[in-house]
């Protein structure tokens, strides 16, 4: 009994300092970057990029991480690092890793939960489903009260000032999901793309094949000096460090399209030979075949 | 003492995981058998029905399911129903299927919402009475996925588009395959309360009737289950040229998992014409 105490012990005070580190990636711009795993009863869906930007009179967090704890870890870290009072929770989609600190916020006098207009909606429909495996896939005890919807809804575009710099938020048509949303902070040229752009981690689609591929096609049309994925390493080698994913969802879509053309099922399609599209991901075998699904799914209705 | 250290490893990473992931079939022994087959025997189906499903769910909101009979439908023998069930959803029922003689074959495939580790089970039903059960352990899979449709709005926007799609070479007589996709979101319903704005509404295809040249050829009774766009391959005999035709029906319910409280919904049709 003894040991297995020990062991709780160095578990549970390892993975809180290795899994927690903040960097200053341009001036005011804080992230912590997410390992590159699936959620487990180890990381607690610790394993999304997340962070905050800090203005002259507010700091914006965007994403909240994925359980309460790690909410509250980055919560006490922005007070260690700044004076300045927490105005705003901009949560980029719906995906638990970005989602479940929220309630760390939630008792900071008039803060503001910001998010796509169609985020209230995926909480209400994917929530509970999140809720009800929680302890069994993150060993986390989620309850409803972790489900914090946002108060600022954004339909298109918002400017949010928090002193000295104005913040862009940007609403998309479905893509990565139907709720993506990215900000833009023009005082750095700074894009936090989160989980449009992933580097290294294989593109999880849950959205819309053909509406991601929009989005990158407009955006690599741009010129951001960094740009912060969802997933991987900071980049400031825009817009080649989107080409990896574009590549990928191209080649799904080009190779999904040819086999319901050739009139095979999804299950075949589950079956085939997946190596032309394993590049150099990470987490490939664990989320190519939902992407094959979902993008089958999507493109059977084309014609 | 290392073997005691092992051990607790070993508890401390798989007792959870191990325990969700149990092959238990207490949920089908103490409920649903009752619930859908009281006072029947359940006969070994293997030699009449075999069930394909993927080993883990990929995308738990569309896992590929395939019912296979091992004979044609005759006049003589023939299966009546296939009755679906997936052990530990939230609504475990997914859907009953009646077949004819005139199905020529009682096969079905459809794609389904799995929402945790579970048994999904088919249950044949004979002409002559006997009820025969088959059934497939299905893995969940892990990440952010949800048993939800990725694209509600498009599936919303589509709603009763039906598309028939058939093999260009018919052949006169013989059982031939038909895959029948309907846009639907098939919602299991938004199921948080304190979020005042959405109602805990399921809506979703409750009948769906095909014919051919006004016979029977599969009517089903289908749930939330049934993933969103729902997608069904059956077969039919082409004894002559003819049409096709498809009709469902929706409906509206108060729970995701009650059907007390439901509002009928709209039908749509569509056909196909074949010529053998």
């Amino acid at each position: 009994m003894r040991y297995l105490f020990l062991l709780l012990f160095v578990i549970t005070s390892n993975a809180a300092i290795a899994a927690f580190s903040i960097k200053q990636v341009a001036q005011g711009i804080y992230v912590h970057q997410g390992p590159i795993e699936l959620p487990d009863v180890r990381n607690h869906d610790a394993i999304a990029n997340i962070g905050f930007i800090v203005g002259k009179k507010c700091v914006a967090v965007i994403d909240s991480g994925g359980n309460p704890a790690q909410g509250r870890l980055l919560k006490s870290t922005i007070q260690k690092i700044t004076a300045t009072p927490i105005c705003y929770v901009i949560n980029t989609h719906v995906h638990p890793d970005h989602i479940f600190g929220n309630s760390a916020f939630q008792d900071i006098a008039n803060i503001k939960f910001i998010g796509h207009e169609k985020l209230s909606r995926a909480m209400a429909a994917r929530g509970a489903f999140y809720i009800a495996r929680s302890m069994e896939q993150i060993a986390v005890n989620l309850t409803e009260k972790d489900i914090i919807p946002p108060s600022i809804l954004v339909k298109d575009f918002l400017k949010l000032d928090l002193g000295g710099r104005v913040l862009e938020l940007k609403a998309y048509p479905t893509a990565h999901t139907d709720n993506d949303l990215t900000v833009f902070d023009k005082k750095t040229n700074t894009l936090w793309m989160s989980d449009l752009l992933f580097v290294g981690h294989l593109p999880v689609l849950d959205g819309s094949l053909k509406g991601w591929l929009n989005v990158i096609a407009e955006l690599e049309k741009q010129s951001f000096d960094v740009v912060i994925p969802g997933h991987g390493p900071i980049d400031r080698d825009w817009p080649k460090s989107v080409q990896a994913e574009k590549h990928y969802l191209q080649k799904l879509a080009t190779n999904v399209r040819a086999k319901i053309k050739q009139g095979k099922y999804l299950e075949d399609v589950l079956q085939d030979d997946d190596s032309i599209f394993k590049a150099q991901w990470q987490l490939f075998n664990e989320f190519h075949k939902k992407n094959l699904s979902s993008a089958f799914a999507e493109l059977e209705w084309e014609d | 003492m290392k073997l005691r250290k092992l051990l607790c490893l070993v508890l401390v990473f798989l007792l959870p995981a191990m325990a969700y992931a149990a092959k238990d079939e207490n949920l089908w022994n103490q409920v649903l058998k009752q619930q859908f087959f009281a006072g029947k025997q359940l006969l070994k189906g293997d030699d009449i029905i075999q069930l394909s499903t993927p080993v883990r769910a990929e995308d738990p909101a569309l896992v590929p399911i395939k019912v296979t009979a091992s004979f044609l439908q005759t006049k003589e023998k023939y299966i009546k129903r296939i009755l679906l069930v997936i052990d530990k959803n939230p609504f475990p029922f997914v859907g009953e299927f009646e077949f004819t003689p005139d199905s020529g074959k009682a096969d079905i495939a459809m794609r389904v919402r799995v929402n945790t580790y579970s048994y999904i089970r088919a249950i044949a039903e004979m002409n002559t009475g006997e009820h025969y059960m088959v059934k497939k352990f299905v893995k969940a899979s892990g990440g952010c996925s949800a048993p939800i449709g990725a694209d509600y709005d498009a599936a919303m926007a589509r709603l009763g588009k039906m598309k028939f799609r058939l093999d260009k070479k018919i052949q006169d007589g013989k059982p031939t395959m038909a895959q029948l996709l309907i846009s639907h979101p098939n919602i299991t319903g938004m199921q948080m309360d304190q979020v005042t704005r959405f109602k805990r509404r399921a809506h979703f295809i409750k009948q769906i009737k095909v014919t051919f040249n006004e016979k029977p050829i599969l009517t089903a009774k289908t749930d939330i289950a049934i993933s969103s766009d729902p997608n069904f391959r059956f077969y039919f005999v082409p004894t002559e040229a003819g049409e096709l035709k498809a009709e469902f029906t929706d409906t509206s319910c108060e729970s995701p998992v009650s059907r007390d409280v439901c509002e009928p919904g709209k039908s749509y049709t569509q056909t196909y014409r074949i010529i053998p």
